[in-house]
């Protein structure tokens, strides 16, 4: 019982960040290897403005979101612009956008090393536990459970009952087509991009609030959300939200169970098992 | 033979013999800077074997060199160190060929994903096995070995990998590699089973990689996963290859040279600052030299002898 809300509370953030790589991939098509960097960023963000100046983790969420929205808007124009220009194929942009968001990745690990160390950073947000169901729970993860599944109801809602939301959709589906009816495609995966970046983000705030970062963890969170996304099919909303409980549930019972350093090796598991038997994700059809 | 693939032997071993007399200049800090270029020459032109033709881009190079390492450290009481080596090897080929089996009939980038965290997930794998079967974490690595000696089969191994890649440039396998990286739809209508060619080919790179980790392996004498399994060293095989080029057998050779040295430098001075080092180094190379320093120079001489004529 205590893996199972343990795991679905850790699987709601997760989802969190995985839909911000799923609309990267899926809309922009843009692999970003960077993904777990910002999450890191955010993180760190909320760390600085709770340490600094007390603000609220859920508070530091408003300015987080729009400030890595601009930021993953301003990559998308100046740095990804020139290859998806360059590229004749997906193929090649997608090597091309692998080693660049890689670069970028790297590049920003060095920044955040050189200028904050490369210490743990950690602090101490409603660390208290409420009882549920007979056990306790931290409070932090509770919030950032709820916090998490709001922010995924919103976008859910906009994907699907708003005109640029199904712009988005139609682009995911087929950029060629999209463009025929009228749709920017390019100023639509600009938006999806830094829309992306910006979840993301926030999912590093709120899981800021209960786990241990360092600079140079980002990679390890790249490589669960895109085990998600690739679970859940790349550009499957309802996918990638099971999928997520999915990898939290199964993270949490090897951490508890077996051992807590095997955490990757479970993701592995589960990422052998979706390529072997549905590699187009689990609510995909399969492709002839 | 032709003249011309006969005077590039003739230039390869006067090469090689140059580059064996390395060890003879009895400068230690030469002889080190050696080995640590021997070794990312083999890694980088291996990778390139596999990674150049099909513009899969591998990150399991440490996942390889760990396997191999480990290997070594495990059983260097109990068994010769020479029948370690082979298992090494073999261990390299079969651990590739699961990868390729599960990865490469997908499109690439499952494979790249997998790859990317493949050596975390190993060095996590050893040692809960360590922990848990009564083994200690670190282990001795305690041999007769010199660096000379590690130069000198580093060396041989890499005159080994010029040749298996020359070979397979000549063979039915490198033609179909060609075909595959250029259109896989293509090549599967020509008949190629194109899964079955790609995981020979990763193999052969998997392979030598463990090979690599497991003649390194009395270098360090003191082994424990974090070691072996390093994290950066995929990343900075997969930098200097392309920043030579895939294109030639000895692109990447032109990229390993001044990157090594780069990065002995930068850690000399800077250590904290390696990272953001790799970082620039991929940006450069996308956006500068897409097709590596080779393929540059390549293009210039092209459009020179063009605007010659």
């Amino acid at each position: 019982m205590d893996i199972l809300i343990t795991g679905i509370l850790l699987g709601g953030t997760y989802a969190l960040i995985a839909m911000g790589l799923n609309l990267q991939y899926g809309v922009a098509r843009i692999m970003n290897l960077a993904n777990g960097e910002m999450l890191v960023a955010g993180a760190f963000a909320a760390f600085w403005t709770y340490t600094a100046g007390q603000v609220s983790p859920i508070l530091a969420i408003l300015f987080v979101a729009p400030l890595a929205f601009l930021v993953n808007w301003i990559i998308y124009r100046i740095i990804l612009m020139p290859l998806i220009k360059r590229a004749k194929n997906q193929g090649q942009l997608e090597v091309d956008s692998i080693l660049a968001t890689f670069g970028m990745g790297f590049a920003f690990v060095g920044i955040m090393v050189a200028t904050f160390g490369a210490e743990y950073f950690s602090y101490d947000y409603l660390g208290d536990g409420i009882l549920i169901i007979g056990s306790t729970f931290a409070l932090n993860r509770i919030i950032a459970f709820a916090a998490a599944v709001i922010i995924c109801g919103l976008l859910y809602l906009w994907l699907y009952w708003s005109r640029p939301g199904t712009a988005v959709r139609a682009v995911a589906v087929n950029p060629q087509a999209a463009g025929l009816v009228g749709i920017n495609v390019l100023r639509v995966s600009a938006l999806a991009f830094a829309l992306g970046g910006s979840l993301t983000a926030v999912g590093g705030s709120l899981i800021s609030t209960f786990l241990t970062l360092d600079a140079s963890i980002g990679v390890l969170f790249t490589m669960k959300a895109l085990i998600i996304v690739i679970m859940g099919g790349v550009g499957d909303v309802r996918g990638v939200i099971v999928a997520a409980l999915i990898l939290g549930l199964a993270e949490t019972a090897v951490a508890t169970l077996i051992d807590p350093g095997l955490t990757l090796a479970a993701a592995y598991l589960i990422f052998i098992l979706v390529l072997l038997f549905r590699p187009q994700g689990l609510f995909g059809k399969p492709t002839s | 033979m032709t003249s011309r693939e006969t005077r590039t032997l003739v230039i390869a071993v006067i090469l090689f013999g140059l580059a064996a007399l390395l060890p003879f200049s009895g400068n230690g800090y030469y002889i080190s800077i050696g080995v640590t270029i021997a070794m990312y020459v083999v890694l980088s032109t291996s990778w390139a074997l596999f990674s150049g033709p099909t513009h899969y881009i591998s990150l399991a190079t440490a996942a390889f060199y760990g396997l191999g390492t480990m290997i070594v450290a495990t059983g260097i009481e109990m068994v010769p160190y020479v029948v370690l080596l082979l298992i090494s090897a073999v261990a390299g080929a079969v651990m590739a060929a699961l990868v390729g089996l599960a990865t490469l009939r997908l499109s690439g980038v499952y494979f790249v994903i997998f790859t990317l965290g493949l050596a975390e997930m190993i060095r996590q794998l050893v040692s809960w096995l360590q922990n848990n079967l009564g083994g200690s974490r670190g282990l001795y690595v305690l041999t007769d070995l010199t660096e000379e000696h590690i130069y000198w089969e580093l060396l041989a191994l890499a005159g080994f990998v010029f040749l298996i890649g020359w070979w397979i440039g000549r063979s039915r396998l490198g033609f179909a590699m060609r075909i595959i990286g250029n259109d896989e739809t293509v090549a599967a209508h020509c008949g190629i089973n194109t899964a079955r060619s790609k995981i020979l080919l990763f193999m052969v790179s998997g392979m030598v990689a463990a090979l690599v980790g497991a003649l390194l392996a009395p270098r360090w004498t003191y082994i424990e996963p974090n070691i072996a399994f390093s994290p950066l060293l995929s990343f900075e095989v997969v930098i200097m290859a392309l920043l030579g080029g895939t294109k030639r057998l000895w692109g990447p050779l032109v990229g390993v040279i001044p990157f090594t040295i780069l990065l002995e430098v930068i850690e000399a001075n800077y250590p904290s600052q390696t990272i953001l080092v790799l970082g620039i180094a991929f940006l450069l190379i996308v956006y500068l030299v897409p097709h590596g320093v080779v393929g540059r120079l390549e293009q210039s001489f092209a459009k020179f002898r063009k605007g010659g004529n």
